[in-house]
């Protein structure tokens, strides 16, 4: 398991070599791994179903408790399902609309990649490592988002989602932090058993927002929904993979999957269910102000993620079950219609639904599988989409709290979906005949294969129930957290919510009727909603950049002084701070000079002194160097001969590059004021004041004990060498060495690009991308 | 300024810079047991080719050298990582030691040996990426 999903990772980035071999067909042949793995996945469905739970477990960092262990039950592997099912048709859907895109490779290579970083977060036990998976979601995201990177649009939608998404990340890692140390431990696993003494724990609250805080930006609840809609800027494939089907589902995953640990609290059941209302209604609310086929998608997109946050919210099993069908519907329809609308887009040159008219002669096949999705979207009998919203209104009925609310804004959020719908399925393909920018026929079969298999899923599951009314319940087994007995019907008699879906539809067809008057009478709230969330986003975008200005004016303003005597002011303060107050300062020395070390010592000070003082700066530079070979005879004389020629030899190299440098700067001058030079002078005292404390407060008082020991006892058992030093670097602490020798590098980096480009070429770079163009809303 | 031309220079650079690289090499292998070690080994070996470019200059030394710089540092970090991964041959945690012993010549080579081999290029690779971007600034 974990072997396909690293692997998925390896075929990414072969994604190109792929498409040296197979060209066009490139698409096809990736599509093999996600399928294989919808095969699979399929193998386990009926032990899954049993109630069993697969544990495939791999250690991965022992040490710090992080496994790879990847978890197979109900929810994990309805979500895969969704996921390697619908990768399978975007990949081969995704070769129909790029086609002859010459950037197709790079696509594939994100787009693999994104498929396997969602799959390892549905998968993962550890919270870190699903934390790793969640990110990498975030920033392949944010890559197949400014997929187009020419278009400034694009690129701006993807830094929002970004930054969105990213921060969202940022409350989710305290919140994940938080929730393993309330129960003790990194395991969803043992987790989701040990609910009561986590809802009990007294950083509950605290704990719920910062984990809800990354679950609402990632699935775009109110108020960080507009991220989802901008982010259309994405290819059609992406937006009916991504932004409607998959990852914008990972906050919801998420909340569900805690929802045994976390669920059922006064505060858990307020928030999502009062945030998923207003999202649902938002967003239906929103979908019908637009007229871009993609912009109405999206915010049916987000009044579908707010219906299944507020069903988690109102968490009876009721609730749950409804929860789990509304899912699989809603990712089947709505990948459905995406595909559609991108089908649309690539045949009649635009993405705007007022500009298209009669289009059924041109494209039958396209229209009936428009029309079978929005059926499912509207929630109409006999779709799986009613059986969703039947149990969705069912369960609001019966919520413990605040129900009458609910149940009224779920009805408007019904109503304007139905109206959506009609407006997706109906307004392109019906009416009359409205000339587009390209004279449109049917989409090729790479296209309207995914289309018509999900569209026809979607009536398949809705006349057999009992298909998938064993995955279905599975779900919300593990959402409950214990065995959910039930199944699913089409069926339920007349009752209330069969009479408020009547009431939808009819009303729903009504605002259809009058799309034009309605959208003028929506556009007169616009100042509104011009000042809502997405305001406020771009104030925030704006106060970072002010702040960010006044920062590097103050801290990082090209003057190796100033940094110095920042670096330096915060070492002594925070040094001394802890010296003083968190150990008590024992200074009790006996000092055993002998007199060639007194010598020594003596030159090093000379040497300091002398390289202040000096107004020649090969003086300098000789003097400094002295107390370099001084430093170098210390650590010879206390037997440290690898430190005593590395220093020697930095020294030696010191002095090359110095000679190299040196004819090149400037006359030596004197730059600063008498009282900078003060200030320098007490900044410079203080510092080597300090640390001659700190290393007469180590030597004299044995405060901890020191680690050294064991690094001479098992330096030869347990490293093979008898230099410690060595040892210690490429082998006890050879991590430490990595990222040194990382650093190194990019110092290397540096000083290259610094020596290469010169400040003419950066004002020419600067010309051809204004930088205004990254940062500004 | 760089290519000083000077005859005692150019022979003594001719004459040491083998014997510095040979020595390089002998501290990279003996680190380990004794003083040495890959960073000492890396400044001895840039110390020798800034040795050969004040005296021969910089097209001789890059005819020498024969990669850029920056593919040693690239090359020196590739090494590092890939030490890390055998320990997985043998189910052991992330960057955990192996050895093995060469049976002709009875050397015992292990991931650390590589690791510092990369930690050498790399060091080796940035001294003299600094080394060669300020001598091809030079406007002479």
């Amino acid at each position: 398991m974990q072997l396909a999903v690293l692997g998925g990772f390896v075929l990414a980035a072969f994604a190109p070599l792929l498409h040296r071999w197979f060209g066009e067909r490139a698409g096809l042949v990736m599509a093999i791994l996600p399928a294989g793995l919808a095969l699979w996945l399929f193998g386990q469905l009926p032990s899954v179903v049993a109630g069993d739970t697969l544990v495939f477990e791999y250690a991965w960092m022992p040490g710090l408790d992080i496994t790879l262990t990847f978890l197979l039950d109900g929810l994990s592997l309805l979500f895969a399902l969704l996921i390697s099912v619908i990768g399978v048709f975007v990949l081969v859907y995704a070769g129909g609309y790029l086609k002859g895109h010459q950037d197709l490779a790079r696509f594939h290579v994100v787009l693999v990649a994104f498929m396997m970083s969602m799959l390892g977060l549905v998968l993962a036990d550890n919270l870190v490592a699903m934390f790793v998976f969640w990110e990498l979601t975030s920033i392949t995201s944010y890559l197949l988002i400014g997929f187009n990177h020419n278009d400034p649009e694009a690129r701006k939608s993807a830094l929002q989602g970004l930054f969105v998404t990213v921060g969202g990340g940022m409350a989710l890692m305290a919140g994940l932090v938080m929730l393993a140390n309330a129960g003790n431990s990194w395991s969803l696993q043992e987790l989701i058993t040990r609910g009561d003494a986590l809802r009990q724990h007294e950083l509950y609250l605290p704990m719920l927002l910062c984990l809800l805080g990354g679950a609402f930006t990632k699935s775009a609840q109110f108020p960080f929904h507009f991220w989802l809609p901008n982010a259309m800027a994405a290819p059609t494939p992406v937006s009916a993979y991504l932004h409607s089907a998959t990852m914008v589902k990972a906050g919801i995953y998420l909340m569900a999957r805690l929802h045994p640990a976390l669920g059922g609290t006064e505060s858990w059941t307020l928030i999502l269910s009062l945030f998923g209302a207003l999202t649902m209604v938002t967003g239906a609310f929103l979908a019908l102000r637009h007229t871009g086929i993609k912009q109405v998608l999206a915010y049916s997109t987000v009044m579908a993620l707010g219906t299944l946050t507020m069903l988690l919210g109102i968490g009876t099993q009721e609730a749950l079950i409804a929860f789990a069908t509304f899912l699989l519907a809603h990712s089947l329809y709505k990948g459905a219609l995406f595909m559609v609308a991108g089908i649309l887009d690539h045949e009649t040159g635009t993405k705007d639904i007022a500009a298209m008219g009669g289009l059924r002669k041109a494209m039958p096949i396209t229209m009936v599988c428009a029309v079978v999705a929005a059926l499912s979207l509207g929630g109409i009998i006999p779709m799986l989409g009613f059986i969703g919203k039947e149990l969705m209104l069912e369960s609001v009925l019966h919520a413990e709290r605040l129900n009458g609310l609910l149940l009224m804004m779920s009805l408007a959020a019904a109503i304007m979906t139905m109206a959506a719908a009609a407006i997706v399925a109906l307004r392109p393909f019906f009416g009359s005949w409205k000339d587009t920018p390209r004279s449109p026929h049917e989409g090729p079969v790479s296209m309207l294969a995914g289309p018509a298999t999900l569209a026809t899923l979607s009536l398949l599951f809705g006349l057999l129930p009992s298909w998938v009314s064993p995955l279905v319940m599975a779900t919300a087994s593990s959402v409950e957290g214990s065995a959910v007995d039930s199944y699913l019907a089409l069926w339920h008699g007349v009752n209330l919510p069969l009479i408020l879906s009547l009431i939808s539809l009819a009303v729903g067809l009504l605002i259809y009727r009058h799309w034009e008057r309605w959208r003028d009478w929506q556009g007169r709230l616009d100042p509104i909603l011009n000042r809502g969330p997405e305001a406020c986003y771009f104030l925030l975008m704006n106060l970072i950049v002010v702040v960010s200005e006044w920062q590097t004016r103050m801290l990082q303003n090209g003057y190796i002084r100033n940094y110095l005597v920042m670096t330096l002011l915060v070492l002594v303060g925070l040094t001394s701070h802890a010296l003083v107050y968190r150990h008590d300062l024992v200074l009790d020395v006996s000092l055993d000079v002998r007199a060639h070390e007194a010598l020594v010592a003596g030159l090093m000070v000379a040497g300091a002194v002398t390289a202040c003082i000096m107004r020649s700066r090969l003086a300098s530079v000789a003097a400094v160097g002295t107390m370099g070979f001084c430093i170098a005879l210390t650590f010879v004389l206390f037997s440290a001969p690898d430190l005593g020629i590395t220093q020697m030899l930095v020294e030696t190299l010191t002095v090359i590059l110095l000679i190299l440098v040196l004819f090149r700067l400037p006359r030596f001058a004197t730059l600063s004021t008498p009282l900078e030079r003060v200030r320098d002078v007490v900044v410079a005292l203080a510092t080597g004041g300090l640390i001659t404390v700190l290393i007469l407060a180590v030597i004299s008082g044995e405060q901890l004990p020191s680690i050294s020991d064991y690094m001479v006892a098992n330096s030869v058992p347990e490293g093979h060498g008898h230099n410690i030093v060595n040892v210690i670097l490429v082998d006890f602490r050879a991590l430490d060495t990595l990222g040194e020798i990382f650093v190194l590098a990019l110092a290397a980096i540096g000083v290259y690009a610094m020596l290469r480009f010169h400040a003419d070429e950066y004002d020419a770079a600067k010309q051809r991308l204004p930088h205004e163009e990254y940062l500004d809303g | 300024m760089v290519k000083s031309g000077t005859l005692i220079l150019s022979v003594a650079a001719r004459l040491l810079m083998p014997l510095q690289l040979l020595f390089s090499l002998f501290l990279l292998l003996r680190g380990h047991d004794e003083p040495g070690g890959g960073f000492i080994a890396g400044l001895v070996a840039a110390g020798a080719f800034a040795l050969y470019l004040f005296a021969y200059g910089l097209t001789a030394t890059r005819a020498m050298l024969r990669v850029s710089p920056r593919d040693l540092v690239g090359l020196g970090l590739f090494l590092g990582v890939l030490s890390t991964l055998p320990a997985w041959w043998n189910d052991q945690a992330f960057f955990t030691a192996q050895w093995w012993t060469i049976p002709l010549i009875d050397y015992k080579f292990s991931t650390p040996l590589i690791f510092d081999i990369g930690v050498y290029l790399v060091v080796l690779g940035s001294v003299l990426t600094a080394v060669v971007a300020l001598v091809e600034n030079d406007p002479d």
